[in-house]
């Protein structure tokens, strides 16, 4: 199995096919042990991948503990004789440029992952915060300890799915951990703060959704006329600064 | 270039090479953006000619009262109406007009993403009244004296709604968390497809799929033709409107070939699985492709 050193550790990298036209490159195999330093490979494996501008890939997307890589078979079947060839074609480019970054990488001795720090305004008001006394309760704390505890953290964005914009964040405070609601709601309004088992995440856009609603932000997550489309990425660090709600109506306006 | 690292979907025609198939019969380039009819009942009224085709399941559909059959290139003069019937086989069909659909591009496309509801016209379904607007078109591929055209693209490409389809599918990564007797129903029982499938994905009902194990996986990319397995046992067959992760075993994935077939599911239709390999999925798209620019050839002979 093909094997490279990164951070003095080594780290096997496996490619699995996911479907036809897309692949998943499974940087690590657990994430909750060392959500940090999992973030940093996969967002540099994302970056590296990316950057070997590989003929054929239409996209890629990060999670967790894996880059995604989608391709048209069709452009990258160019540079084959068989069919057969085209996904160990893609295997063998991926690793090439994942190792050739490695490489530079320990050369220079790079520093970790370039992160953006964002800060998001977030109300706790009792009419955005439906389900924080449950959290409260659950978690054997004050309502107003719930917002201290969540706002003090320093989040990280592990991946931006579910819907458009949507951020998972990981580092909430174990306290606050909570299960997702037996019965999920029908619709949601966009910049709802939520817990989800031990992520904390904001919802963009009207969805339905099983988090715990603690509080809302009046910042766009998603705007698809803007460049980039979405306020946050995979990587970026995030705080939530309490804010009352007239600084959220003003905010608004 | 996509969007997919901000959590958008691939979007876009159900049945994508369809909707490039039809394109080209009208003269379009096969990118332009047409129009997909969800179980038929359309009813359109064209201001200036136009070139029309479609494909997908078994429609009747008219232009004025001269029936239009799948992938004939129809002439539509201004004032006409064109109208899709109810289908009998299958549930959605693609409509190129030709000049195409002159929406605004979004995110680098023209398609509608209902979920997030942006693109597209207004980011929303079409309702009666609206007015679509029509790009320029180059010449009439038809001589104005052919109503609808003799020549017309493969039957597998025009109509490929099946009344009990064969899906074939590659094993996912999860493949292995499922038991054999799972792994043999999938491959030898009827699935039937449940009404509250969408553009999303296709529910389906039948032999519950037992996990062997009850690990919580990571959340990771899925991808359309996914076939994904709750812990209901219920699989769901994703489509292009997919959301981008998921958490759910995937037991296998749907071919690209055959994601067409796929896009005709509605509900009662009762689905097979055949297991092929990857290598077998992506000779059949080259395949495919190269029939394809064979045709486009052939259409460049035609207007000439």
């Amino acid at each position: 199995m093909f094997r490279f050193a990164q951070h003095d550790k080594i780290t096997p990298m496996e490619i699995v096919p996911l479907g036809d036209s897309a692949l998943i490159v499974r940087v690590r195999e657990q994430f909750d042990d060392a959500p940090e330093e999992t973030l940093d490979e996969v967002l540099r494996a994302f970056q590296r991948i990316r950057n070997a501008a590989i003929p054929g890939v239409i996209e890629l997307a990060p999670a967790y503990t894996s880059v995604s890589v989608f391709f048209d078979p069709i452009t990258a079947a160019k540079a084959i004789e068989t069919p057969g060839e085209l996904f160990d074609l893609f295997v063998e480019r991926i690793r090439a440029a994942v190792a050739a970054g490695a490489d530079r990488g320990s050369r220079r001795r790079t520093a970790r992952f370039r992160a953006h720090l964002v800060e998001i305004p977030a109300c706790y008001d009792p009419e955005f915060a439906l389900d924080i006394d449950d959290v409260a309760r659950r978690a054997n704390v004050s309502t107003s300890d719930v917002i201290r505890l969540h706002s003090a953290a320093e989040y990280r964005v592990a991946c931006i799915g579910f819907v458009p914009g949507f951020p998972f964040l990981t580092g909430l405070p174990k306290k606050l951990a909570t299960p997702r609601r037996d019965v999920p709601r029908k619709e949601i309004p966009p910049g709802s703060v939520g817990i989800g088992g031990a992520q904390t995440g904001i919802y963009p856009l009207h969805s339905p959704g099983g988090w715990n609603l603690i509080g809302r932000t009046p910042l766009r997550l998603f705007d698809p006329d803007k460049t980039p489309p979405t306020l946050l990425r995979a990587g970026d660090r995030v705080r939530f600064r309490v804010i009352t709600r007239e600084e959220f109506e003003s905010f608004k306006r | 270039m996509g969007f997919r690292e901000f959590g958008v979907s691939s979007g876009g025609a159900l049945d994508s090479f369809g909707l490039r198939v039809t394109n080209l019969l009208v003269g379009n380039d096969e990118g332009a953006a047409g129009l997909e009819i969800t179980l038929g009942g359309l009813q359109s009224r064209f201001e200036n000619d136009r070139v029309v085709a479609w494909c997908g399941g078994e429609f009747d559909v008219q232009i004025a009262s001269t029936p239009l059959p799948a992938c004939h290139a129809g002439h539509v003069r201004a004032g006409e109406r064109l109208k899709f019937g109810w289908p009998q086989i299958g549930c959605r069909a693609w409509l190129a007009v030709s000049g195409g659909i002159d929406v605004p591009s979004t995110l680098g496309s023209r398609s509608t993403d209902f979920r997030a509801q942006f693109g597209g016209f207004e980011g929303r379904t079409l309702r009666d009244g609206d007015q679509l607007p029509l790009g320029k078109f180059r010449q009439l591929q038809t001589p104005a004296t052919e109503r609808i055209s003799t020549w017309t693209a493969p039957h597998d490409w025009a109509s490929p709604a099946k009344r009990d389809p064969m899906l074939r599918f590659i094993p996912g990564v999860d493949w292995n968390r499922f038991n054999a007797r799972t792994l043999r129903r999938l491959t030898s029982e009827a699935f039937t497809v449940s009404s509250d499938s969408d553009r999303m994905g296709v529910r389906l009902d039948g032999p519950k799929l037992e996990r062997m194990d009850n690990l919580d996986l990571i959340s990771e990319a899925v991808a359309p033709g996914t076939i994904q397995v709750p812990p209901s046992g219920k699989p769901i067959l994703l489509l292009r409107d997919c959301q981008t992760i998921g958490g759910y075993p995937k037991i296998g994935h749907v071919i690209t070939v055959d994601l067409g077939i796929a896009a005709q599911l509605r509900a009662g239709d009762h689905v097979h699985f055949s297991e092929v390999w990857l290598t077998d999925a992506h000779r059949l798209l080259l395949d495919r492709e190269r029939e394809f620019k064979r045709f486009r050839i052939g259409i460049g002979l035609q207007s000439t």
